[in-house]
């Protein structure tokens, strides 16, 4: 990691942990919450519909499975209140992850968009059974969870900090995906399964834990939420939109990056909350997203980051192509007609 | 000189079909040897054979003193025979860089790998002047030379380059063809097919002319780009016309053929 990065990241956590410090409204709190959420489950996605080029759409169904995997252990009194729950987090992850493993094995057989339609059937059959196993669920009735017994002055508190945990958790295993053999081997599945199989990835292997990773960081966020909410319901819990949010960020900042699903996050979940409030309980923000796929499709077709660095790139090229005079032409020309030129092209 | 690859007597095909009727080729450590012939003579199948991507029939393939026929593609790679398709294999969604990763994979030595990659940069500068790019937005020449960095990676003993310069205009042909020398100088074995067989003979030490399943001639490069019949046949000089056997020739200390005619083991 570069010193910048380093301090960059390092700043990022900073200004997140001192935040709540400052006496913010509730609102704020609690709309920071939820953006920490939704850049958890962003960065989450992009291990899988990022890196490796897997666009899941079933990820809500996990972030269900983490909720109700909560409600169900305090119904079962193998939680007691407080901060109990927090502890109890990375065991929901395992049980999302081991669930992952053979939903993975299935559905990865498939690529790209009928992966997709395959996931986004997943997500319906838990949400019809979230519905229907009303012994479990408490069905469209929905199920109670204790209400947390924190200061009401602080309340967000202890959620938004385990949510910054939870973030950095997705960011390290973000960054590590970045710099690793197994990041490597996912980028090269994306690009083509088959050559990546031909130079010795175990593909299958590296598709699974992906997969698992992200859906087991997505249950332990769904698993907060249902604490924080106290009370869940299957449309709630396991809603394609939620799917569709983590998908929508993750395009907006740039995928298989480090930032960009935060930053996509922080934008989308920021603004959403914020039209939410002036618009009342309405779905109008639903055309705003709609919109946001337009501008990105049009605009950014490879999100924020992604642009940003190769704009700057083509910048840095051009000033030195023209630092050695070189014609511009050349700089414009297309890879066709490009004129291979000793040692790569570079005068 | 010693021999480092002999293939002896190989049938190999696809489906039903032989498309390999007994080949015989021995080629010499250090040396590029090319292999030139019309389409469908089974230029690329002994390549195939050789890398273990098809298993022969019939015959026998040795490298380096040991019968590698019936070893996995994988075996024969931790040997030291790698593959260059013809049609491109880099990911050009990747960087350049990451490509040259992906060469490695196999390898677990975190400090063999910082070597080889030093190497193949030392050796393919454009790895480190395009490092970041992608791939894919490199020209046909540069990607073939990326593509023969990420062979070094495997630190080679026998690399198999099949019709490197196809679709490259001229200048980056030439620089592909500057760029297996510059492979062969440092002591690796290079079997290559060429269907630009007159820039093939001219980069390669020994060459091997195949016609319908068989090696039919064999000799130096230079003399067989001085030969009239394979002028006439294969470099466009004069009327070309249907492919015919070829005489042998006796002239070469290289790449040995049996005489055409004579059955296969």
């Amino acid at each position: 990691m570069t010193r910048w990065g380093l301090g960059r990241g390092g700043g990022f956590f900073l200004v997140l942990v001192a935040l709540p410090l400052f006496g913010l409204q509730h609102w704020v709190v609690n709309l920071l919450v939820f953006v920490l959420m939704y850049a958890t489950m962003s960065s989450a996605w992009n291990l899988v519909g990022g890196f490796a080029g897997y666009p899941s759409l079933g990820h809500a169904a996990f972030f269900g499975i983490g909720a109700y995997t909560m409600a169900l252990m305090f119904h079962g009194d193998v939680l007691g209140s407080g901060y109990e729950p927090f502890i109890m987090l990375p065991v929901i992850a395992l049980v999302a992850a081991a669930i992952g493993v053979p939903i993975a094995l299935v559905s990865m057989r498939t690529r790209a968009d009928v992966f997709a339609i395959v996931t986004i059937t997943f997500l319906f059959m838990v949400q019809t059974l979230a519905f229907n196993l009303r012994s479990l669920t408490g069905g469209s009735q929905g199920i109670s969870l204790p209400i947390p017994p924190f200061d009401a002055a602080t309340f967000e508190r202890p959620f938004y900090y385990v949510l910054v945990l939870l973030l950095a958790v997705a960011m390290l295993l973000t960054f590590g995906a970045l710099h690793s053999k197994v990041g490597l081997a996912l980028v090269a599945v994306r690009a083509d399964e088959d050559k990546a199989r031909g130079v010795g990835v175990r593909v299958t292997g590296v598709k699974v834990l992906a997969f698992s990773v992200s859906v087991g960081l997505t249950a332990m966020v769904g698993a907060v939420w249902s604490y924080y909410e106290s009370f869940i319901y299957p449309q709630f819990a396991v809603d394609p939109l939620i799917t569709i949010a983590v998908v929508l960020m993750t395009f907006l900042g740039g995928r298989a990056t480090l930032w960009g699903p935060v930053l996509g996050a922080f934008i989308l979940e920021a603004g959403q909350q914020t039209l939410a409030y002036r618009l009342g309980g309405s779905q109008f923000y639903l055309i705003a997203y709609a919109l946001v796929f337009l501008v990105i499709m049009l605009v950014l077709p490879r999100g924020i980051l992604p642009t940003l660095e190769d704009r700057l790139r083509m910048r840095r090229r051009a000033r030195e192509v023209d630092g050695a005079q070189t014609p511009a032409v050349e700089l414009l020309a297309s890879d066709e007609d490009k004129v291979a030129l000793p040692h790569g092209g570079r005068p | 000189m010693s021999t480092i690859l002999e293939l002896d007597g190989v049938i190999a095909g696809y489906g039903a079909g032989d498309i390999l009727k007994g080949v015989d080729l021995s080629v010499e450590a250090g040396t590029i040897t090319c292999l030139i012939g019309p389409n469908g003579a089974g230029k690329s199948t002994v390549l195939k054979t050789v890398s273990g991507l098809l298993r022969p029939r019939k015959g026998t393939v040795t490298f380096d003193g040991h019968a590698i026929g019936r070893l996995s593609p994988k075996a024969r790679l931790l040997l030291g025979i790698v593959h260059v398709p013809q049609e491109r294999s880099l990911f050009p969604a990747m960087s350049v860089w990451d490509n040259l990763l992906m060469g490695g994979y196999l390898i677990k030595d975190s400090k063999v790998l910082r070597d080889r990659l030093d190497e193949a940069v030392a050796s393919f500068p454009i790895c480190r002047a395009r490092a970041g790019e992608h791939a894919g937005s490199l020209s046909g020449g540069e990607q073939k030379q990326v593509e023969l960095a990420r062979t070094l990676v495997l630190d080679p003993r026998l690399i198999l380059l099949d019709e490197p310069s196809i679709g490259l205009d001229p200048k980056s042909r030439q620089l592909v063809f500057e760029s297996i020398r510059a492979l062969s100088s440092s002591g690796r074995t290079i079997l290559l097919v060429e269907q630009n067989a007159r820039s093939g003979l001219a980069a390669s030490d020994f060459a091997a002319v195949m016609e319908s399943g068989r090696v039919q001639l064999t000799s130096t490069g230079a003399s067989l780009l001085e030969n009239p019949e394979v002028a006439r046949l294969y470099l466009g000089a004069g009327t070309a016309g249907h492919a015919t056997v070829l005489a042998p020739s006796t002239d070469s200390p290289g790449p040995s053929a049996r005489t055409p005619g004579e059955e296969p083991r």
